[in-house]
């Protein structure tokens, strides 16, 4: 993985405590894997052997669950979380392309992080904004009636 | 005896254990149901839905293998309906699947393929996308192919809840579900230990040993080299599957006319190395107890095992007994004894050993396991290698002959073969430790209480007038279990044998891959270790002690058990290789 783990001791302290409040539960590691990562924002593998050893569970099962569930994520999200909506008005308004278009600027695939850390890229549901189709939006940020010729600009500004 | 119930399968009346499922009450009245991720003791999922069956008043078809019979019930297996459902269901599975049947190593041992001929495939008839896997092939021992897989989850059953080693399950989900490794990690780099149950446990080709036989054939076919081959006890009881015999029928004669004919300049057995072993294992079990000495000595012959406690038990690393294996004893022995006393350069010397266990390629390779720059053992082969060679080289093996092993060590005792099955390492150390401790030769040699296929067994024997308490594990879930009530300090021996493989080296993964419908009939633990117990009876020396080669060895070469020399050769170390 490019992004290397930034893990502190507070939050290793926390995720401790989350397991030790988890242990001997049945199907423990889902909402332990939910708190871990609300505590990292992400599910590295450092956080999974976490989890694993002190749930006494397996590596390879934890990161089964991981792969499983679509809101668990293995990369960290940038400075400038990018979604673009797959919704299906932005979707026949051309968003495809869009997505298209950013994973070639970025060099990253949907759910990754660029290796500066700067650009994490999603596809995302319909977020409500049809009437302005198609819609990215970046970190709060909402830009809408989208062309492609505009995108690599618009990252540009938050470069 | 548990309760009967009356049923109908197909409308003819049959009465069956209440705890029984249709696909048990179906096949024990001569009705059988097609299966894929069915298998007996490991896997009952229902998730193929290769075993449907149509019952009387249900909804929707249902799956045979987890359905409980109960008064009254009324099965169909054989409706058009059912059988166009499996059909389409094979269809389906067949469409994401690598159709290279023809080179495939699992080729006509298949369960995948006998499906597609059984179910009438003819065509595949669904056209779309396909995955597309890297084949995983850095493991010394294990290689996989998830283009071949078919996610019945037997491989993961297999390892996670028998063996307890969990380095495998399933990854994402939909159409790219996949068994694999956390992160996509080789194998070779996770907690594998490499027992290759998985293997034994796959149903199509997409779990195999790494192949070696290329480095063998090269090595016969090179003239500066002196290629020595030895095999494992279970191998005899296993190899004649390969050609035809009935499960349990010994072929040792005939596997080493085969060997003979193969190339090999010498064709050893490894009961020797199995006798060698006992002759340090006993003698290092003796001094831990009267020397105060760690205990429980837990066996160290099973390399599936040692890794296991390595990655899992560190903290039973000094309880290990420090002998090698007894390929690897035999080895270090081939290459410095035996090559003196011959006048062989030992450089030229290429030893090969014939393995029921894919385990041992990794154990072979471990740095440890060499003495003054020489490696003790240069290939590993396992079982079904070995048939495959012997197909290959045009042997036609119920032609052959039986033949003797080569001297001078064609004399292994019945302690040495037993090694093959699940107790018979105990067995063996206890008839020779209880010679020793008592100071005379024991009559009653046979110790009823190590041997069978209970998990977890228990005897107390009394040697030389002290009460030896001592533990048999197989399959490493019931090792954990062991392991683990000693740790937590509820249960405490003076020796244990532990081995990887459910059943011991008869079971091995390197063994004859037997179909998940031959298992539901018969027991391959049991099957198997009967060869080998009748080959120790009919042994004429039934002690590693007593074998003349041993005598003839210390009194030549190393001395004594536990000497300076035999250190040297047959000891090894252990490292502690953490949980992941």
């Amino acid at each position: 993985m490019a992004i290397p783990f930034k893990g502190t001791k507070e939050q290793e302290e926390q995720l401790k405590a989350v397991i030790a409040a988890h242990k001997g539960e049945k199907g423990a590691t889902i909402p332990v894997l939910h708190e871990a990562q609300d505590i990292y924002g992400y599910l590295p593998i450092e956080v999974q052997k976490m989890i694993a050893e002190g749930l006494g569970v397996s590596l390879a099962e934890v990161y089964g669950i991981v792969t499983f569930y679509t809101q668990f994520s293995l990369n960290p999200k940038g400075e400038h979380p990018i979604g673009v909506c797959l919704g299906t008005a932005c979707y026949v308004k051309g968003s495809g392309d869009i997505l298209e278009k950013l994973k070639s600027i970025l060099k990253i695939d949907v759910g990754e992080c660029t290796d500066d850390g700067k650009f994490s890229l999603d596809a995302t549901r319909c977020i409500g904004a049809c009437g302005l189709a198609p819609v990215m939006t970046i970190g709060d940020d909402v830009h809408g009636r989208l062309t492609v010729d505009q995108v690599d600009g618009i990252v540009k500004q938050y470069s | 005896m548990s309760d009967k119930v009356n049923m109908k399968i197909n409308g003819i009346e049959i009465s069956v254990p209440a705890d029984y499922t249709i696909l048990e009450a179906a096949r024990e009245n001569g009705i059988d149901i097609p299966t894929l991720c069915y298998l007996k003791d490991v896997s009952k999922t229902g998730a193929c839905r290769m075993c449907i069956v149509e019952i009387k008043g249900a909804r929707a078809l249902q799956a045979s293998c987890v359905y409980p019979v109960s008064e009254g019930l009324e099965v169909y297996t054989n409706t058009k309906k059912v059988r166009d459902q499996r059909r389409v269901t094979l269809e389906l599975l067949l469409s994401d699947h690598d159709r290279k049947c023809l080179s495939c190593p699992r080729n006509q041992k298949c369960e995948l393929q006998t499906l597609a001929d059984e179910l009438g495939v003819t065509d595949i008839p669904f056209e779309g996308e396909m995955n597309e896997y890297d084949i995983d092939d850095v493991s010394p021992s294990i290689v996989r192919d998830n283009n071949k897989c078919v996610l019945c989850r037997r491989c993961v059953n297999m390892c996670k809840n028998v063996q307890t080693v969990s380095v495998i399950d399933t990854m994402e989900r939909g159409f790219k579900t996949k068994v694999g490794s956390a992160f996509d990690m080789n194998l070779a780099d996770t907690a594998c230990v490499n027992c290759g149950q998985c293997i034994i446990s796959c149903p199509t080709g997409a779990l195999r040993e790494k192949d070696n036989t290329k480095e063998v054939w090269d090595a016969l076919a090179d003239e500066n080299k002196v290629v020595i081959v030895q095999t494992a006890p279970a191998v005899r009881a296993a190899l004649g599957e390969e050609f035809g015999y009935p499960m349990g029928t010994a072929v040792t004669g005939k596997m080493a006319a085969a060997l003979r004919r193969l190339g090999f300049d010498k064709v050893f057995d490894t009961d020797t190395g199995a006798d060698l072993t006992i002759m340090e294992e006993a003698n290092e079990l003796v001094e831990r107890i009267q020397n105060g000495g760690k205990l429980p000595m837990i066996t160290s012959c099973s390399p599936g095992w040692v890794k296991f406690c390595e990655h899992n038990f560190p903290d039973f690393l000094d309880n290990l007994s420090s002998c090698k294996s007894p390929h690897e004893m035999f080895g270090a022995i081939i290459k410095s004894y035996y090559a003196e006393k011959h006048g062989i350069d030992p450089k030229s010397i290429f030893n090969v050993s014939v393995m029921p266990c894919v385990a041992k390629k990794f154990e072979a390779g471990r740095p440890e396991m060499e003495c003054e720059g020489l490696r003790d053992v240069d290939a590993v082969i396992s079982t079904r290698e070995l048939a495959n060679m012997i197909r290959e080289a045009g042997i036609m093996f119920n032609k052959l002959p039986d033949e003797e092993f080569d001297q001078p060590f064609e004399r292994a005792s019945g302690a040495g073969v037993i090694f093959g099955a699940t107790g018979g390492v105990m067995e063996a150390a206890l008839r020779t430790a209880a010679d020793t401790l008592g100071g005379k030769s024991v009559e009653e040699i046979e110790y009823h209480g190590v041997r069978g296929v209970d998990g977890i067994k228990e005897a107390t024997v009394n040697m030389g007038g002290m009460d030896v308490k001592v533990a048999v594990a197989h399959g490493l879930g019931n090792a954990r279990k062991l392991l683990e009530s000693i740790r937590d300090g509820k249960a405490d021996y003076h020796f244990i044998e532990i081995m990887a493989c459910p059943g011991g080296c008869v079971n091995g993964g390197g063994q004859p891959i037997v179909s998940a419908k031959d298992k539901m009939d018969k027991d391959v633990r049991v099957e198997r270790a009967k060869a080998i117990y009748s080959e120790d009876k009919a042994s004429k020396i039934r002690k590693s002690h007593e074998n003349p080669d041993m005598i003839m060895l210390y009194n030549d070469y190393l001395e004594k058990p536990g000497s300076h020399k035999a250190h040297e050769l047959l000891h090894t170390t252990y490292t502690d290789r953490g949980l992941f």
